[in-house]
């Protein structure tokens, strides 16, 4: 079988043709495609610093074969932002002080991305801290992160109904 | 991790006829699969990846009550379909219980039950493991003791199956169907993962290219939902592997238990049926001192592989506090934190 891929990355099409089927969605958009936004932390799926969304959904893309997302959407942290209008996310990390050194602040913010499109947490702090057990950070930074992911939703929340009115 | 060839079959008698040949795996949510892969603890040579056939993803509700839930459906598709998690409200509470969030969106149903073991000496290559290379010896006996099977292990091997969703799935007597090169065929849940015995690396009774298509819950099943749960004693809160966990559902009348199902995860090779236990609670009122009594009919054949018994006990405290659980009644909605011993039994001590 071929090793070219097609798929969508940040709103862009890209064709991919690969030298070897054992990369992976994290390599490819790190070494392949020069996105470094998303990091390599453990390249084992327990810390959640690669947390991409793929159709939509927050995964692991250390533990992503490059060619199983054949016709993919991948949304990554550099696809978040709206020119320089930062996300609702980015923008409750900067006001939460939600990081420390940084290095898992893009797989926190697009997992917190994923948990708010999820809907299961609501505004419990309990949800919201067990909603984000897959994202570590080794500075210690959870409180912040959690005040972030809540205040981000509810400001989500309300632009949804903006636009609905 | 070594090379190997990429197919994706559209069909699946394609993908049999794919994952039939020697050295081939087949690859799904890849969440098991690739951290194999990268550690080098599974060399294969060609990976059919089946996650085009569209035909494993659904949720099926079958006529009588029964659900048929695709090889395909992700773990928290699953978790979260409303009308399943209402009718078997332990299973969701165990899916959502395991690994972590971004895991459960990749993760299948059919590579859940697949998962190898997380046996510490079966992933560190430089030990001696029966299961990870055949006839090398088994490191972990003598060892910290922490993660070995209490039952069904032998000599050979005392890895755990490390699954939740297996946990209840044994206990409500699932069926899993399979298509091979010999066609269609089903297994109770409870016979496809096999105990070591002397050829430990063969963890189920999958022949080469025998696919999992589906899971099956039987009608049965849904009478149980007002009183089950999951309960998982873990060394933190979240995102780890159950110690011991148990899966306790009761079917009551008038106060009293009409028919139990129990099962056990983190003691052995497989998810570990307790039928002595569940005998014990039929016909029988409710309270701590029998829901005891069949946490010790549970663990009745249990042994130590080395010196430590800690962890017969702390099985037969989470089946006797699961038991406790499910009497009180399964919560209207999956806790904060899943299967969580921390969280606190309705209207009783917490310590049981």
């Amino acid at each position: 079988m071929s090793l070219s891929i097609s798929l969508t990355v940040n709103g862009a099409a890209r064709a991919v043709t690969l030298d070897d089927p054992r990369v992976t969605l994290l390599d490819l958009l790190r070494e392949r495609l020069d996105l470094t936004g998303t990091k390599k932390g453990c390249d084992r799926g327990q810390c959640g610093a690669c947390t991409v969304l793929l159709d939509g959904r927050r995964i692991n893309a250390c533990l992503t074969l490059a060619l199983a997302c054949d016709d993919a959407d991948v949304v990554t942290i550099e696809g978040l932002a709206d020119g320089d209008v930062l996300h609702p996310v980015q923008a409750a990390f900067l006001a939460h002080d939600a990081l420390q050194c940084g290095f898992c602040t893009p797989g926190q913010i697009m997992s917190a991305v994923g948990l708010v499109a999820e809907g299961q947490a609501g505004d419990d702090p309990e949800r919201v801290r067990e909603g984000m057990s897959g994202n570590l950070c080794r500075c210690g930074a959870y409180d912040g992160i959690t005040a972030a992911v809540l205040d981000a939703q509810r400001r989500i929340a309300e632009q949804g109904k903006a636009r609905a009115a | 991790m070594n090379s190997f060839e990429y197919v994706r079959p559209a069909t699946i008698a394609e993908a049999v006829a794919a994952g039939a040949a020697p050295g081939a795996a087949f690859l799904a949510g890849g969440t098991n699969l690739l951290d194999l892969l990268k550690g080098d603890l599974m060399r294969p040579t060609r990976l059919v990846d089946v996650t085009r056939l569209a035909e494993l993803g659904r949720i099926e509700r079958l006529p009588g009550g029964g659900v048929r839930i695709g090889a395909l459906v992700r773990n928290a598709d699953l978790a979260h379909d409303q009308p399943f998690a209402s009718d078997f409200p332990a299973v969701a509470e165990a899916l959502l219980s395991g690994a972590s969030a971004q895991v459960r969106n990749a993760a299948t149903v059919g590579g859940n039950l697949l998962q190898r073991t997380r046996c510490v000496w079966f992933y560190d290559v430089a030990s001696a493991c029966n299961r990870r290379a055949p006839g090398t010896g088994c490191d972990a006996r003598g060892g910290e003791g922490r993660g070995d099977a209490v039952l069904g292990w032998s000599e050979a091997c005392i890895a755990t199956h490390p699954s939740d969703f297996c946990v209840p799935l044994v206990a409500l007597d699932a069926v899993v169907e399979i298509a091979g090169p010999a066609g269609r065929r089903e297994v109770p849940l409870d016979l496809f993962h096999r105990l070591p015995g002397d050829a430990p690396e063969r963890d189920s009774v999958l022949a080469p290219g025998e696919l999992v298509v589906a899971v099956r819950l039987p009608p049965e099943a849904a009478a149980f939902a007002a009183h089950a749960r999951y309960l998982k004693l873990r060394e933190r809160t979240s995102f780890a592997f159950a110690v011991v966990s148990a899966a306790a559902a009761l079917r009551m009348e008038a106060g009293g238990i009409v028919a139990a199902r129990i099962a056990l995860g983190g003691v052995a090779a497989k998810p570990w049926r307790a039928r002595a236990a569940e005998d014990v609670l039929a016909g029988a009122r409710p309270d701590g001192t029998v829901f005891r009594r069949a946490a010790e009919a549970a663990l009745a054949d249990a042994r130590p592989s080395g010196p430590d018994a800690t962890r017969i006990e702390l099985a037969r405290r989470i089946v006797a506090r699961a038991l406790a659980l499910a009497a009180a009644g399964t919560p209207a909605r999956v806790p904060a934190l899943p299967a969580s011993p921390f969280a606190p039994i309705p209207g009783a001590a917490a310590h049981v």
